[in-house]
């Protein structure tokens, strides 16, 4: 059975200026043990869908979605009491700022230690205990010292480890990471990244990584989901992508990868990810797509079969030889 | 710690001798001949007239006046009272618990109903609740401290009859000063009645001078609020499954607490004005009715030293906010 397993989630805010759609039917399967990606340019949705897998949305937000099962449960309805006893232990969440993310008036002690006693129930040393635990296991060095130290006093990638060891604390089913190394320099970012991967393959827990960054899709995960202007576009898995992507959108991303490039500019897609306002009335892509027809412009695309990565196109590229013919 | 003590005390300085110099030259302003009014109904003749001029210095000029006013100052020597020839420094102490025991029960009053206020007009943002509490806030924020005592013992006193309406204590009690806070001396006489009887003075009071600070404190931690519940570690407090209460009570109410410190601060000042006009309404024996009886008097040593002792407790209260402010903000303890 699936871990998670969500189908045709959709995600509308109510803004002063009428409702805006961030995510638009996202589908998703995660099998325990996953490692997954998300990819996807900025505004195209990745946060709010798992934000409204979390139950983190403020209540602007309108969740709906034919199935939302996570370990057996049903998220669709659960009442909020019952989802707080899920995320934070079976599911857990870190997010893209470590120097925001942690409240400024506690210790990082005691950050920690919160979710130990409402979740697993410790005593004083208990807590204390499995805190200098999770600060070694995620690399942090004199846990000791380090635990009476507050969130400014330590370096973003320091603070992220600390997010790192809140989040796995309880030992989560499944780990969702929204873009954990955005905020950090580059050096910091392959260490954290590192110890995202050898984390999960020590307890086995599900992965799920947000990422706009196609080399850091390359290095972890085992499937690649790719968003556009909160819809999937296209599934499948790693090396399949990265050879033979059958969705424009997932083309031109891979052309930008300057490991690609073939001349001496990087090539960049054209236009930005469409808003509130200008959501064309075809394929979402279809005003940046080079390949795009009349029918790209009027008709919403169809999914494809998975053979063809669920590409949502009218026109998959990199087709299989006999069907080409 | 020390160094920043010491660098405020400096800054004191020059507040202070500003405060002795408005001081000294504001009573002289007002027109009124301090010996005129001593000599009451009477009158004096011009020979006397001239011997008290002498006696009291007026016939000097006014920068000498100020120079042996400030070397007094300086031995800690606020002069005596014209009119009760007491010094002005013990006549100032033997009121200030008067006044201290009010402010402190108007600043609990403001703080107990205001803080819950402010976080649940946060949390409720937009509904009822918040826009009839920010529009009573505003009232009270901009109501005439007179008429709203006046309203109030009109009801309470006058038609209800629960609560009397001027002093600190029913004259059936008498005990000697303790403490000087009634509330406490009371207890200790172990006079049946007369706590009930001194919590009843200071109800109304209290309710009168804490007014405007609870307005201003509910309508600042509710901003406050609303600017830290959209804050990223309050998205991780509720990620991490923490409860409702938790989460706004313990992470973000701890960092709306350190706006609403400051302002805390801030309002000592408000409270002390507010409790000269406050204390002669209710014929509080405190010192703000003491200031305002001594400046009809033409009484110029006590107006002087009373306002000068008045800033030094504000400078003293406003240095233990900022202390207290570097243990409530982690990033300000380190620096
Ligand atoms: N609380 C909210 N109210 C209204 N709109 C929102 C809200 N949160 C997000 N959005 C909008 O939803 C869209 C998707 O946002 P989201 O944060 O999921 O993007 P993202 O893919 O995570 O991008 P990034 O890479 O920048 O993190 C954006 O256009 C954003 O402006
Ligand atoms: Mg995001």
């Amino acid at each position: 059975m699936a871990l998670l397993e969500v189908r045709n989630l959709t995600v509308e805010f109510a803004t002063t200026s009428g409702t805006f759609r961030a995510v638009d039917g996202f589908d998703l399967s995660l099998d325990p043990g996953d490692v997954t990606a998300i990819v996807g340019e900025s505004g195209s949705g990745k946060s709010v869908a798992f934000l409204a897998v979390m139950g983190l949305l403020p209540w602007t937000a309108t969740i709906t979605s034919d199935v939302m099962m996570f370990d057996g449960t049903d998220l669709n309805g659960l009442s909020p009491a019952r989802r707080r006893q899920i995320i934070g232990k079976d599911m857990s969440m870190i997010f893209q700022e470590p120097m925001t993310s942690l409240n400024p008036c506690f210790t990082v002690g005691f950050q920690i230690k919160e979710a130990l006693r409402i979740h697993l129930g410790m005593n004083r040393s208990e807590r204390h205990a499995r805190a200098i635990e999770l600060f070694e296991q995620v690399g942090i060095p004199a846990p000791e010292t380090r635990l009476r130290s507050f969130p400014h006093q330590m370096s973003g990638g320091m603070n992220q480890r600390v997010m790192i060891a809140m989040a796995i604390a309880c030992k989560p089913k499944l780990l969702i990471a929204d873009e954990p190394t955005t905020a950090l320099d580059v050096t910091i970012q392959a260490q954290i990244l590192e110890l995202l991967t050898s984390l999960q393959e020590e307890t086995g827990m599900a992965l799920v990584l947000i990422t706009h960054d196609m080399g850091v899709v390359a290095e972890t995960a085992e499937q690649v989901s790719v968003q556009y202007a909160g819809q999937k576009v296209e599934q499948q898995d790693v090396r399949a992508l990265f050879s033979t992507p059958h969705h424009p959108y997932t083309a031109a991303l891979l052309a930008a990868l300057p490991e690609r490039a073939v001349s001496k500019h990087l090539p960049t897609i054209p236009g930005v990810v469409p808003g509130q306002f200008d959501r064309p009335d075809g394929c979402l892509f279809s005003p940046r797509c080079q390949f795009a027809t009349d029918l790209c412009r009027t008709q919403p695309a169809p999914v494809a079969t998975p053979e063809l990565g669920y590409s949502r196109c009218h026109y998959p590229i990199n087709l299989p030889v006999e069907e080409v013919v | 710690m020390l160094n920043f003590l010491l660098s405020r005390l400096l800054t004191f300085i020059p507040t202070f001798i500003g405060v002795t110099l408005i001081s000294f030259s504001f009573i002289r302003v007002l027109p009124g001949d301090p010996i005129i009014v001593m000599a009451g109904e009477r009158g004096m003749s011009e020979e006397r007239y001239a011997a008290l001029r002498e006696q009291f210095g007026f016939d000097r000029p006014l920068i000498s006046q100020y120079w042996d006013y400030m070397t007094g100052v300086l031995q800690g020597d606020l002069g005596n009272s014209f009119v009760t020839k007491k010094p002005v420094f013990d006549e100032f102490f033997t009121l200030f618990p008067a006044t201290l025991e009010l402010s402190i029960c108007a600043m609990l009053f403001a703080l107990l109903l205001g803080l819950p206020a402010g976080v649940i007009a946060a949390i409720h943002r937009g509904k009822f609740f918040d826009r009839t509490l920010m529009s009573t806030a505003l009232i009270g924020y901009s109501m005439p401290i007179f008429w709203w005592a006046l309203m109030l013992i009109i009801v309470f006193s006058g038609m209800l009859g629960w609560t009397p309406v001027s002093g600190r204590m029913s004259l059936m009690f008498y005990f000697d000063d303790v403490t000087g806070f009634m509330l406490i001396d009371s207890l200790l006489s172990g006079q049946k009645g007369a706590f009930a009887s001194a919590v009843q003075h200071l109800i109304l009071p209290t309710i009168v001078l804490g007014t405007i600070p609870l307005a201003v404190i509910a309508r600042q931690t509710r901003s406050a609020m609303l600017e830290v519940l959209s804050e990223d570690y309050i998205r991780t407090a509720k990620a991490k499954g923490l409860p409702p209460s938790r989460v706004t009570y313990i992470h973000a109410l701890r960092n709306a607490l350190i706006p609403v410190v400051t302002v805390i601060g801030l309002l000592v000042g408000t409270l002390l004005a507010g409790a000269i006009l406050t204390e002669s309404i209710f014929s509080w024996p405190g010192i703000g009715k003491w200031m305002v009886d001594s400046i009809f008097r033409r009484d110029y040593p006590v107006v002087q030293g009373g306002l000068l002792l008045i800033a030094v407790m504000v400078m003293i209260v406003n240095l233990t906010v900022d202390v207290l402010y570097g243990f409530i903000n982690p990033k300000i303890r380190k620096s």
